[in-house]
């Protein structure tokens, strides 16, 4: 090292860049700017890793270098800018698996070293990175897969919690062992390596609905966690306080986000959610019925309404009916009626994620009202149309202990005149628990794809 | 029991960044609003993708003939930059999102 000290100084600045960022991040002015700070440190950090930690390298390995880092800029630069904000809960889960990945291949390159000369701490460090790594990667993939529908079948193993919770005491154990120098071996380095993987998986499977977001969040902490063992196997300080920071901070935001949906952490990584009422959901629904409304009978009564309420939600998003609803909402203003949003904090597939995609669609920030507040408007709103949301308006999660979403806060849109909701069809949702909202006195079904219903809609309302 | 407090002693610095970031972290995120709740896992998610840094320190280690290392480092490389850089970029994407409008 010839400028140790730049270097450390380098990484001093971009620590603290990053506890700004973070800090910045939570407040919805200063967040975009937070953003570009970190960003900031984070290229002072790297470009000083690149250019002073080691001189008389072959120029052979720099090119290989940056050519790595270009590969790597150019694909996130386009993905990330191209992706769809309907898709980014997978975008963000995916960019997740390649740090745990990233944070895996230090591990198993880095191993070989500790076989010819053990340190215990050494491979604690190594085999901490390489299995937590190998676990966000592999359940990051899951989830990625989950998000986007790839992976949309329920899987069910018979002692789920017992296979899962024998794997995991595996993985310590040999982790244990091969760091106490009793298996100090690379095919069982390997073997551990693969377990973690597995672990991932099985660890991810079973999660569904709105307990996506808080796995993918937990994820995100546990690659944090791996970035800062990477710190302690280089005494590099910037990785331990990177890491550690989004460590720390990722996993209160997972706690954050549980309390919003008023679930504990054990039970959305035991519960299962959507697991067994869909069972209960084909069952129950044969003997209700429900009661379908035309577009024009929707359009009447909406045209003759004071107060109409839009609850948004993932059907919204994926008919891509974000521009459509906010032509609707003008409309409706132009007429004197009064149009807001309510938003629930788990409305999308990520808390906030609803914000982001009807703020896309130019829709004002001060007609999205959330839930806490806009609960006590329902009963004076004449029209409420819920269009491609299920779960967060199910009476289910008020009225049946037994329903896996009890507990849940929703919204209640039962207090309105009436509730007009807008599906593809009476399937259950994505939570795969039936409504009995649906079948309600005061609600009509109105069937078909958002955006050509929301567009046949407004010309529908312009014509009157 | 000897060992863990020779441990603790010759990596006191170590250890005194590790528990303060514990608690930094736990204070900057505090009460969070739940509209931010998605941009700030995006932006947490990309500060981890520091690990690229241990990537490139695995890489400029190694000999230049030793190609298993290298392609294994190289791979790493690309993986950390992509969750560096596609990190911040989405973030920037979603939060772009939330400014004024008139």
């Amino acid at each position: 090292m010839e400028f140790p000290y730049i270097l450390e100084i380098a990484y001093l600045i971009a620590s603290v860049t990053f506890v700004i960022g973070l800090k910045m991040l939570s407040h919805p002015d200063s967040a975009r700017k937070g953003n570009l700070i970190a960003a900031f440190g984070m290229a002072i950090a790297i470009a000083a890793t690149l250019f002073l930690y080691k001189t008389g390298v072959d120029s052979s390995i720099y090119i290989l270098i940056i050519a790595a880092m270009t590969l790597g800029t150019v694909l996130g630069f386009f993905a990330a800018k191209k992706v769809k904000m309907t898709a980014m809960p997978e975008m963000v889960s995916i960019f997740n698996g390649m740090g745990g990945a990233c944070a895996m291949l230090i591990g198993l390159i880095e191993f070989p070293h500790f076989i010819a000369h053990p340190e215990p701490l050494g491979l604690l460090a190594v085999l901490g990175g390489m299995v937590i790594g190998s676990v966000s990667f592999s359940g990051s993939i899951i989830a990625w897969a989950k998000l986007n529908g790839t992976l949309n079948k329920e899987i069910r193993l018979p002692y789920y919690n017992i296979i899962n919770t024998g794997v995991m005491i595996l993985t310590l154990g040999l982790t244990g062992a091969i760091v106490g120098g009793f298996a100090l071996d690379a095919t069982i380095v390997y073997g551990l390596c693969a377990l973690a993987l597995v672990y991932g998986v099985l660890f991810v499977i079973p999660i569904g609905g709105a307990d996506m977001p808080v796995v993918i969040s937990l994820l995100n902490s546990f690659t944090g966690v791996a970035a800062a063992f990477g710190g302690f196997l280089y005494g590099n300080k910037v990785m331990l306080t990177g890491g550690i920071l989004v460590g720390s901070a990722g996993t209160i935001l997972t706690i954050v986000m549980c309390n919003a949906m008023n679930r504990s952490l054990t039970n959305v990584i035991f519960g299962a959610f959507g697991g067994g009422g869909s069972a209960a959901a084909g069952a129950g629904s044969a003997d209700k019925s429900y009661k379908d409304i035309s577009i024009s009978d929707t359009a009447v009564l909406m045209n003759y309404s004071k107060k109409v309420i839009i609850v948004p939600g993932y059907g919204l998003a994926v008919a891509q009916a974000q521009h459509v609803i906010h032509e609707l909402e003008t409309i409706l203003e132009e007429r004197g009626i009064e149009v807001k949003y309510a938003i629930h904090p788990v409305a999308g597939r990520m808390p906030g994620h609803m914000n982001v995609l009807l703020a896309e669609s130019s829709v004002d920030y001060g007609k999205l009202v959330e839930m806490e507040e806009i609960n006590g408007e329902f009963s004076t709103t004449d029209v409420v149309v819920v269009i491609g949301a299920n779960d967060v308006v199910n009476p289910a999660a008020k009225t049946d202990p037994s329903s896996p979403i009890y507990g849940m806060p929703i919204l209640d849109v039962d207090l309105a005149r009436n509730i007009i909701i807008n599906k593809r069809s009476m399937n259950a949702g994505y939570a795969g628990i039936d409504n009995d909202l649906f079948y309600h006195s005061k609600t009509s079904m109105l069937f078909g794809d958002a955006k050509s219903v929301l567009t046949k809609l407004v010309a529908e309302i312009k014509s009157m | 029991m000897t060992g863990i407090f020779e441990f603790l002693y010759t990596n006191m610095n170590m250890v005194y960044v590790v528990i303060l970031s514990i608690f930094v972290g736990v204070e900057v995120i505090g009460k969070v609003p739940s509209i931010l709740h998605t941009p700030l896992m995006s932006g947490a998610n990309a500060i981890h993708g520091v690990v690229v840094i241990g990537a490139i320190i695995v890489m400029l280690q190694a000999e230049s003939n030793n190609f298993v290392i290298l392609s294994l480092g190289f791979i790493a490389v690309v993986l950390g930059t992509l969750n560096v850089v596609g990190g911040f970029v989405v973030t920037d994407r979603m939060l772009e999102m939330f400014k004024k409008k008139k």
